[in-house]
């Protein structure tokens, strides 16, 4: 049965990386989705919400319910922004009819590779790249939707690609949205921890996350490494 | 040296400061990583984990919820083994308490066990105003009280210094001969602690649990210097915030298997001293005292939101998983609880006027709420905290009947970051303003000078390079259903 997906390109991932937006399309066409689009989309709201200011987060996070309530599901080619969908009810905890309409459109949300190994059961995408590729658990997406396994079963699917750990582990990149320019030498010593968890050997550093991926690729290029950031969709959808 | 005190609204400098010194970034690293890894191998042995961190949960939010009856049965239970219970209203009154006590019965010798809650209220400072500092008889905190510094660390308080320093500092202040021996260490602060609590005749802990069923309270340690510091004086003076309460001694049985594997790794302290009443034998102290402390306590059980704050017992698992708490350390919080739990928890303590950066201190990460064993959800209420902060909020919100007024003055408003959000609002919400506002963008990223004065672009460029904006955003590059 061909799912109808809508899609939500995510700020970032629209404005800065729409390459992995349209990596995101490909790979879900690939697994048998049919991948609508509608331009009235923007944000999640979450840069707001999280620095405090609910009712212009709430704001923006109605437009965002207008949009895809009518969505059989919402898939994001981030883990972040999904659970900030997730947060909604919480956020209208005061509203109940907005809280509903919230609810419905949270339970519909999904991360990629969540919605890819969950939802449609599918693993192997048939794409190839080789190249050694660490792999980085952007935090929303590993505490807040248990995503852990789902985009290693992926990537071990990929021919020709060998799947490292990071010996830093599950630590977090030190992006956090405003805190990476609110406490700019805290978030980069965080964020040389969590890099100093590549090995010598390693090509590719993957996550869900555009956001990680912005802050752990602004420091290897400005370190002048040799080590590429590339979001799972571009992996998966490399031929 | 007497380190300058630090306060939370320096946070950025206090961090900035912790990240230049090498040696405390390194001593720090390597403890929390010890610390965690201890954590996760002695909680993989435990197969029902997460039910004993749901059933703890449960009950202190159970306990919360009634917190005034379970201290009144604990007050009453305690009194009939034959301890005398006193109410502290604030800190001031806590410490007036022990002074009095300490001054009636002409007590000049003082030794005290590791107690967070003595460290909230200062009592040392208040005590040493009429010549009665306690003696601290932790080895970390005799570090500390050696060095003139507050701790660092809720469990670990020198988890800051290096043996190399602690050696050093007991050549300066014991005459000792050089050595970063740490049995050596260790030996000479027993030898100088033994004679301290052969000659004392008051000592003060703190309380991990107290018991309302039967009036008992627990002190957990690892040297042994509680139990002593609780037995051979005449007199036991218990510090204990009134969150400390749990209904039956059976509840001990979750906890006591969670606290000591969340904080050191250990499947139980070395010593848990179970105190009911002064020892009826009379080989123990004579008196037992307990000090229930509300210092804005219950103002936060008032405030349903922000509640489980208090179901904290104290283990230090969130500071040791906290890459921000292990990056710079617990001093950078400028208050007594640093980590993820003091960045909930001062603020609600101190109130947002001066403690409002803490819970934007944080990478939201969501570590902390993972390894709490009585989960309480550190990022939620960090993010309420921050909602609180910029709305000009006070908390606790509401002041409850019979607690203190509320000292805390709403948090500074910041006009202009509000402004922003509003602007940032207004256009997010439209897709037609969305688009003009980051055509403008675009035309902005041409000029790489003005770009730079805008600070939080400034702040990125510090360390990172920063992403540019596509030529064409998807929503252009997208052909619609038809393709
Ligand atoms: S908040 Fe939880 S993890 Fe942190 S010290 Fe308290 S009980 Fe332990």
């Amino acid at each position: 049965m061909t799912r109808s997906v809508a899609l939500f390109a995510t700020c970032l991932g629209d404005q800065l990386w729409p390459e992995v937006v349209e990596a995101t399309v490909a790979v879900l066409e690939r697994a048998g989705c049919r991948v609508t689009f509608d331009p009235a989309q923007t944000c999640c709201a979450q840069p707001a919400f999280n620095s405090g200011y609910h009712d212009e987060a709430k704001a923006v996070a109605r437009a965002f319910v207008e949009v895809f309530e009518r969505a059989d599901a919402v898939v994001a080619p981030s883990g972040s922004c999904t659970a900030m969908v997730h947060r909604y009810p919480e956020l209208f905890r005061d509203e109940p009819d907005w809280r509903a309409r919230a609810e419905a459109v949270a339970h519909k949300a999904f991360e990629l590779s969540a919605f890819l190994v969950r939802e449609l059961g599918v693993v192997d995408l048939g794409a190839r790249l080789s190249a050694r590729v660490a792999w980085h658990d952007a935090c929303h997406a590993l505490r807040e939707l248990g995503v852990h396994d789902e985009p290693r079963r992926l990537l071990r699917a990929v021919a020709g690609l060998e799947l490292v750990e990071l010996r830093t582990g599950e630590s977090c990149c030190g992006f956090g949205g405003t805190f990476a320019v609110k406490f700019p030498e805290l978030s980069t010593a965080m964020l040389d921890h969590k890099l100093s968890g590549l090995d010598d050997r390693v090509d590719v550093l993957s996550a869900v996350d555009s956001s990680c991926l912005m802050q752990m690729r602004g420091r290897l290029q400005r370190q002048g490494s040799r080590v590429r950031a590339m979001h799972l969709a571009e992996i998966l959808a490399s031929r | 040296m007497r380190v300058s005190p630090l306060t939370p609204e320096t946070f950025a400098d206090n961090a900035r400061a912790a990240l230049a010194d090498a040696t405390l970034t390194g001593a720090l690293r390597r403890a929390t990583d010890t610390f965690a890894e201890r954590r996760a191998a002695a909680i993989g042995a435990v197969p029902d984990w997460q039910e004993l961190r749901t059933r703890a949960a449960a009950i202190k939010a159970h306990t919360l919820a009634r917190l005034d009856a379970y201290l009144e049965e604990f007050t009453a239970n305690a009194t009939k083994a034959g301890a005398t219970v006193h109410w502290a209203r604030d800190a001031a009154e806590a410490c007036a308490i022990v002074r009095d006590l300490a001054q009636a019965r002409g007590s000049k010798r003082l030794v005290k066990s590791k107690s967070m809650a003595t460290e909230e209220i200062h009592l040392n400072a208040a005590l040493a105003q009429d010549g009665r500092e306690p003696v601290e008889t932790d080895l970390g905190e005799w570090i500390i009280q050696l060095a003139g510094e507050t701790p660092s660390h809720i469990i670990v308080p020198a988890i800051h210094k290096t043996k190399e320093q602690i050696g050093a500092l007991f050549v300066d202040k014991l005459g000792i001969p050089p050595s970063s021996d740490p049995q050596l260490l260790a030996a000479e602060a027993r030898t100088r602690l033994r004679a301290h609590f052969a000659a004392a005749d008051l000592g003060i802990s703190g309380v991990n649990f107290g018991v309302a069923e039967t009036g008992t309270i627990l002190v957990l340690e690892n040297e042994g210097n509680a139990r002593m510091t609780t037995t051979l004086p005449a007199v036991h003076v218990a510090v204990m915030g009134i969150e400390k309460v749990i209904p039956r001694f059976g509840d001990l049985e979750t906890f006591l298997r969670l606290l000591p594997r969340s904080g050191t790794g250990q499947h139980l302290t070395t010593y848990q001293s179970m105190l009911t009443g002064p020892d009826p034998m009379g080989q123990g102290p004579r008196e037992l005292h307990i000090v229930l402390l509300d210092n804005g306590r219950s103002r936060i059980v008032a405030d349903e939101l922000m509640r489980q704050t208090l179901a904290c017992i104290r283990c230090g698992a969130c500071l040791n998983a906290c890459p921000v708490y292990q990056s710079i350390g617990g001093h950078a919080y400028g208050s007594v609880y640093p980590g993820p739990i003091g960045a909930i928890l001062t603020p609600q303590l101190q109130g947002l006027h001066s403690a409002g950066t803490l819970p934007f201190a944080s990478s939201l990460c969501g570590a902390c709420k993972d390894v709490c064993p009585v989960k309480i959800d550190i990022p939620s209420l960090l993010l309420e905290l921050r909602r609180r902060a910029v709305a000009g909020e006070q908390v606790p919100a509401a002041p409850s009947r019979g607690a203190a007024p509320t000292t805390s003055k709403p948090a500074r408003r910041k006009p202009l970051e509000a402004l922003g959000w509003r602007v940032w609002s207004w256009v997010t919400r439209s897709p037609a303003r969305f688009r003009l506002a980051t055509a403008f963008a675009r035309l902005g990223q041409k000029l790489p000078f003005a770009m730079r004065l805008f600070g939080p672009m400034r702040a990125w460029q510090s360390s990172r390079e920063a992403p540019k904006l596509a030529a064409r955003p998807f929503r252009d590059r997208w052909r619609g259903d038809a393709r």
